[in-house]
């Protein structure tokens, strides 16, 4: 593989476990958030500090960047048990632009000019880059799907169907509401965390901009793409918005309206995106699937 | 003092065009509960449209109607062909349709009249004044008279016609007041035609007032009118007028005197997120 494909490749992978985290808080849950790319820098920039000024390694600072990341997704979860659906759409925008002001105006996060010179992961003594990296990546872009799917079949998924679906009904049988919420949010956060953090040590340099709001879109995008609620959905929404613009490089003046056209067009005539419930790609599978299982 | 006064106009403006703004999404949430994030790019196709015609013809009045016209058109197509079918979806489906055709309007004014700022050479018809020591500039009086006319229109149309009082029944219960014969789909075409009329005169009075229009002029106005929404109380439209009024003072105010280390942009949230804390239904907002 060459280089280029790697590079791209390994932006996908670290996109993707952002996407699969965003996908326990919308998809599990049923949380609208608008507000994924904070949470994204949130662990990019703890994962930075931690290298730069603290001097730790990515594995030492690895468990604290996933447990500031989760515990920022609670105390920011906190709001969406007290307001509604609509307040906390907004509610996760204002949180995404005033994460980014915080990290572009205070000159503890580098200001304007961003962190830089974050060293690469070492692995047994071994600097990882290009192919190995990517190899490190798709490890974890595995054991965060592990999680979802393990997420998908315990107890604890099935209260928070219940909730996303009917919440009052599921606070009837007993299912506290707050509890799941806010787990999902935890899970959410962390994984996205932990994507910034390997974002961090990959790009080496971060700066306030690459966790504006329309990156929050994007992921968002690549998440209704694939299919909310679904386990690969977010990898194959990723895969496709990743390599399509690639793909079409000759086009790239179009490339963001291509990308907004599309998420329109899904959300219009596919909201449960590729391979959600009723998605056509579903219907045309579900009698071949029916028939290996007879 | 004079300086203090001076501010405070300038507040007092920028309180006014984020009113004019707001108000199509306060009128939108109250009938249809869908946060019509669109509307901004409905304000920016206003200013280009203005600018356009303006250039064409050198009349800012035709300027004004063309691009009330045109925008008119732009709400009910982007109600008709995205909002009105994904009705029956969660709230957040709606949503995430509404920023992605805020974003590829955005992208079409990008590529159709180019990433540049355009400047908008318009002379209103308005005098200065002087009145002790202090100027209000021919700009500041049009702001402040358009958006006084239009908030009297507004007004009127609500309160003293049968056409407002459905647009309140709808506006408590879609459901029931199309049961008591109100063609509530025609209602809400209705409320997008007047909120998208309002955007276009914002969106020519703020390419006046800086003399830019560009693509992204719409990003900031669109979350910031979320925030003045929820602040306001969701679907009370003097409640974001209120909120837009108090935002802009306070957003020059604090710019003049004290030295925040946050973007002014930043406060209409936490503004927001205080307001959520301390009384979740907003300034003027009803507890449904």
């Amino acid at each position: 593989m060459s280089s280029y494909t790697i590079t791209i490749g390994t932006i996908i992978v670290i996109q993707a476990i952002a996407v699969c985290g965003l996908n326990v808080i919308v998809g599990y849950a049923g949380q609208i958030s608008l507000g994924h790319a904070a949470f994204f820098g949130i662990g990019a920039y703890t994962a930075a500090m931690l290298s730069t000024k603290a001097g730790l390694s990515f594995w030492t600072a690895l468990p604290l960047v996933i447990a500031i990341g989760g515990f920022i997704g609670f105390l920011l979860g906190l709001p969406s048990i007290r307001v509604r659906e609509d307040f906390l759409a907004i509610t996760t925008i204002g949180i995404n632009f005033i994460v980014e002001a915080v990290f572009r105006y205070v000159p503890f996060f580098g200001g304007a000019l961003g962190i830089g010179g974050i060293p690469r992961i070492v692995f047994f003594g071994e600097r990882l880059k290009g192919m190995t990296f990517l190899l490190l990546c798709l490890v974890f872009l595995f054991l965060v799907l592990l999680v979802c799917w393990w997420l998908t079949r315990c107890w604890a998924s099935l209260a928070c169907y219940a909730v996303r679906d009917e919440e009052s009904a599921a606070s009837t049988m007993g299912i506290s509401h707050v509890r799941f919420k806010l787990l999902a949010f935890v899970i959410g956060t962390s994984m996205a965390a932990l994507a910034g953090s390997l974002y961090a040590h990959y790009m080496q340099f971060i700066n306030a901009g690459d966790f504006s709001f329309p990156v929050s879109v994007g992921f968002l995008s690549m998440l209704v793409l694939g299919g909310m609620g679904t386990i690969w959905g977010p990898v194959i929404g990723t895969l496709i918005l990743g390599v399509l613009p690639e793909i079409f490089r000759p086009l790239v003046d179009y490339r963001i309206l291509f990308y907004t056209l599309l998420l329109l067009l899904m959300i219009r005539f596919q909201p449960g995106g590729l391979l959600g419930e009723e998605s056509a790609m579903r219907r045309v599978l579900a009698p071949i699937l029916r028939r290996g299982k007879a | 003092m004079r300086l203090f006064i001076e501010q405070l106009l300038n507040g007092i403006a920028m309180g006014s065009i984020y009113a004019l703004i707001t108000l199509g999404l306060a009128l939108v949430y109250g009938v249809m509960r869908i946060l019509h994030v669109a509307h901004a790019a409905v304000f920016t196709v206003g200013a280009y449209v203005g600018l356009f015609i303006f250039q064409a013809t050198g009349s800012l009045a035709l300027a004004f109607v063309g691009s009330m016209v045109a925008c008119a058109i732009l709400g009910v197509v982007i109600e008709r062909f995205v909002y009105f079918p994904l009705m029956k979806y969660p709230p957040f489906v709606p949503l995430i349709g509404s920023i992605a055709v805020m974003l590829s309007i955005e992208e079409v004014c990008r590529l159709v009249a180019g990433p540049y700022i355009l400047t908008f050479p318009a002379k209103l018809p308005f005098p200065d004044i002087y009145a002790g020591g202090i100027q209000i500039s021919s700009t500041l009086l049009a702001v402040y008279s358009i958006t006084a006319i239009v908030l009297f229109f507004l007004w009127y149309i609500t309160t003293r016609t049968e056409l407002g009082l459905a647009m309140r029944a709808a506006s408590q219960d879609i459901s029931i007041s199309g049961a008591m014969g109100i063609n509530s789909h025609l209602i809400v075409s209705i409320t997008f035609v007047l909120g998208s009329a309002i955007a276009a005169i914002a969106g020519i009075l703020v390419g006046i007032y800086y003399n830019q229009v560009y693509p992204t002029m719409g990003a900031v106005p669109a979350y910031k009118s979320l925030a003045l929404i929820v602040v306001g109380g969701l679907g009370s439209v003097s409640g974001a007028v209120i909120a837009s009024m108090l935002l802009g003072v306070a957003e020059t105010l604090l710019i003049g005197y004290a030295n925040i280390p946050l973007p002014r942009d930043a406060l209409a949230f936490i503004a927001m997120i205080g307001v959520l804390m301390w009384r979740s239904e907003g300034l003027l907002g009803s507890s449904r």
